[in-house]
Formats: structure tokens, sequence, C-alpha cells
């Protein structure tokens, strides 16, 4: 008879423990903006909400951002960097195909060797890395989870394009999440649709770019018609009106879903979280899930912009920072983005 | 059930007017989206999903942008009924 193996012992409830953030310097105004494209800072807050964006300058990279966010999360949580047993970090813009952003992070903040990997969900990278962690920690297979959404959106964006350059901002978010001994976490509403692949992306591959480049070492011009073209540096590019029918009456749906799969009635709810993608975006859904007047409601876009898997941790810090009361209610949380992909969840804020 | 091209513009006016405020004797047949009513895409796509929903039918992201006018909202909606 062969010996029966060993499991990690299973843990029943997990949950956000602190909240860390990181938001750069660099204040880039709706008038800034408008150096770049034919509008105005009326044009953008009444189609965007937004106001201003943040930009990491050329010195702070994608890491340093989620160094920050990771190091006040930790510290929050009242653990040692040490104490973690898995790093996930979720973004977009970390200029490296491998090695990954989360085992340098994990380096940096004196986590190894735990367990480190990237997520690549785009806006909805921060839920899905939230996903991640509940299971790992209440399967046993982690005690503490760090989960960072970082973006440097800005080196990944064409100022003169006018589908979705403008609304983006970079910084990072992090929780981390722990045991917990009642649920903290409800079941997660994830998933993608890859038919509508081409929604949101880069303009081209790295092989494109690969291609020019071998291409400029016969014909020097064409590196000068590629930049002039904006087809050298791959950048963002999104179809907004697809996005925001999908976005609004699609995600109402995984949202209402996230709720009642929850358990609970959004009346119980003390917040709603969901991606700063577009502050009209977020009022339709708000309309849309009929969410009572009591539900703060975060608008973290006015003053940050998009950052993709940052916003949402950046948000619940900002909210929990304004509004210390809102501590230990529920907050429903949903991101939604390129992929297309989704990931939403109830949690009790830390 | 069908409805009549009036019966669509008035419902398509109702439903122009709570996303806009426009009033509902400004939506006629001949106006355009976004150059006489001065609707931007995204309110676009807000009246299109309301308008799927009253009249029961399905107006995909890629024939939106061939509704220029009213008329042809009410045109579209008038066939997908049929």
């Amino acid at each position: 008879m062969s010996p029966t193996l060993n499991e990690n012992p299973l843990r029943e409830h997990s949950r956000i423990l602190s909240v860390g953030h990181f938001s750069p310097d660099v204040i880039v105004t709706n008038e800034d903006v408008c150096q770049w494209i034919d509008s105005s800072d009326e044009w953008i807050r009444q189609r965007t909400g937004i106001e201003s964006r943040r930009r990491a300058d050329a010195q702070t990279q994608l890491i340093d951002m989620a160094e920050a966010a990771a190091r006040e999360a930790v510290e929050r949580a009242g653990i040692q960097a040490s104490q973690l047993g898995a790093v996930i970090v979720s973004t977009v813009t970390f200029p490296y195909v491998t090695p990954s952003a989360a085992a340098l992070l994990a380096e940096r903040i004196g986590a190894t060797p735990a367990p480190a990997f990237d997520i690549s969900a785009a806006c909805a990278g921060y839920c899905y890395g939230v996903a991640q962690a509940d299971a790992l920690v209440r399967s046993g297979a982690a005690e503490y989870v760090l989960v960072v959404g970082a973006e440097k959106l800005s080196d990944i964006i064409d100022n003169h394009e006018r589908t979705i350059s403008f609304l983006l901002g970079d910084g990072a978010g992090a929780v981390v999440i722990g045991p917990s001994d009642t649920p903290g976490i409800s079941k997660s509403q994830w998933g993608s649709n890859g038919a509508k692949w081409d929604a949101i992306g880069m303009t081209h591959s790295l092989l494109d770019l690969r291609d020019i480049a071998v291409g400029a070492q016969d014909d020097p011009s064409m590196l000068a018609v590629a930049q002039t073209e904006a087809k050298l540096w791959p950048t963002l590019r999104q179809d907004g009106q697809t996005v925001f029918r999908w976005a609004v009456w699609e995600m109402a749906k995984v949202a209402r879903k996230a709720v009642e799969d929850a358990g609970i009635e959004p009346s119980d709810l003390v917040a709603f979280l969901p991606h700063q993608a577009n502050l009209r975006i977020i009022d339709q859904m708000v309309k849309e899930l009929g969410l009572p007047e009591h539900v703060y409601v975060a608008r973290d876009i006015k003053e940050s912009g998009n950052t993709s898997a940052a916003s949402i941790p950046l948000a619940m810090h900002r909210a929990l920072e304004e509004h210390p009361e809102l501590s230990g209610g529920l907050a429903l949380q949903i991101g939604f983005g390129a992929g297309l992909v989704f990931g939403a969840q109830v949690v009790v804020l830390p | 059930m069908a409805s009549t091209n009036e019966e669509i513009l008035a419902g398509l006016a109702e439903i122009v007017n709570e996303e806009t405020d426009l009033p509902v004797e400004d939506v006629q047949m001949d106006k355009s989206f976004t150059e006489d009513l001065d609707i931007d895409s995204i309110s676009m796509m807000t009246i299109v999903v309301e308008a799927e929903g009253k009249f029961d039918v399905k107006i995909p992201d890629e024939e939106v942008k061939n509704l220029k006018t009213v008329g042809d909202a009410v045109t579209f909606i008038a066939k997908a009924q049929a």
C-alpha cells in the first residue's frame, strides 16, 4: 500500500488585512493634455470626469512604485515581509517579458524565497490577484499573500492619440491578504471574453517592432517613417463605444452576481470600488445597480486618471483615508479591461 | 410586437430626453445625433442600449456607427422588429 500524502491544512476564511499605495508626483492637467490633442478641459471633464492624472517621471520605474505600495501594505498588516507566502504583481507595463516584476519585488522587500509571479489581466488584474490570494490562503498554500497592482502606463501611450491615452495615469496599490476568523472575501466572479480581444490593446506586437528594427539596418529611413506613423513603439488603443457598452451593462450583471453570491443585498454595502476607467462608466454602473444613497462610490479617477491594475487599491486607500468609518464594512470591487477580462468580489474593508 | 415608425420615433425621443434633457420635439427623423442633437459617443451607447430594451431588438456595436440620424435608428429598429 502506498503511503498517504501530506496536504496543506485548509483554512476557512481570508480577508484583506491592509492596503498601501503610491501615487507619483507629476500632475498632468487637462490643459497639459490639450497641448497634444485638440480638446478642452471642459470636454475631457464632461466625457471622462478626469480633472488631472498623475504620472511618474523618467527616474521612477514601475518596480519603484510597486515597492513603495507593498512596503506600506506590509507595514500596516503588522507582519514582516519574510512571512509572505506569495507575492503577486498584476501589471501590463513591466518592461520585461521575463523575468517577472514579482520576483524582483519580493527580493526588494525581503520576501525571498516566497513564490512570486505576475498576472496579466490589465484593469481586472488586481481582482484576479485577490481571487488568487484568497484561494492560496484558504487552501493553506500560503498564510499571507501580497497582491500589488502597479502600472506605468505613461510608458505605453501615444500622447497624440485620443481613444485612451489622455485617460491614463501611473501608480501602484497593494493589499496583504491573510487568515481570518470570519468570511472576508466573497466568491470571486471572474472571467474573460476573448471574442473582444481587439477592443483594447496594443497597436502592434514586439515582433513587429523587431521587424522594423531589423529592416532599418538596411534602410534607416524605415525608423523615421515608422515613428511618424506611430508604428514604432507599440502603444495602447481602444474601441471606446464597444468598451463602454460592455463595461456598463455586462459588468453590471457581473457586479449583481457577485453581490448575490456573497449572500448580501446592495443595501448591506458601505462602498462601491469599481475600476476607475471613466466617471461616465462609474455613474452609469451605479444607476444600473441601483445602489442606495448611503453607499460610498469611489471616484478617485478625478485626480488619478485610469491607472489600470492599480486603480481599485488606490481608490480603496483614498476611501479609507477620507472615510475611516468605512473600515470593517462591506465593499463591492470590480475590475474589467483588456482581454476582455473581468473580476469582482465583495470584501470586508481593512 | 412591431411598432409604427411614429411609435418608434416617440419612444426614441423619450429615451434621448431621459439621457440628455433635450426636448422630445427636437428629436426629428432628419436630425443628426452628433451634429444636430450634440449627442456624444457615450450617450449614444446609452441610448442604443435603452432602445434595445424598449423595442426588444439587438443593435450590434458595429451597426451603431451607421446610425447617423434619428431616421436611421427608426428604420433600423423597424426592420429589426419585422
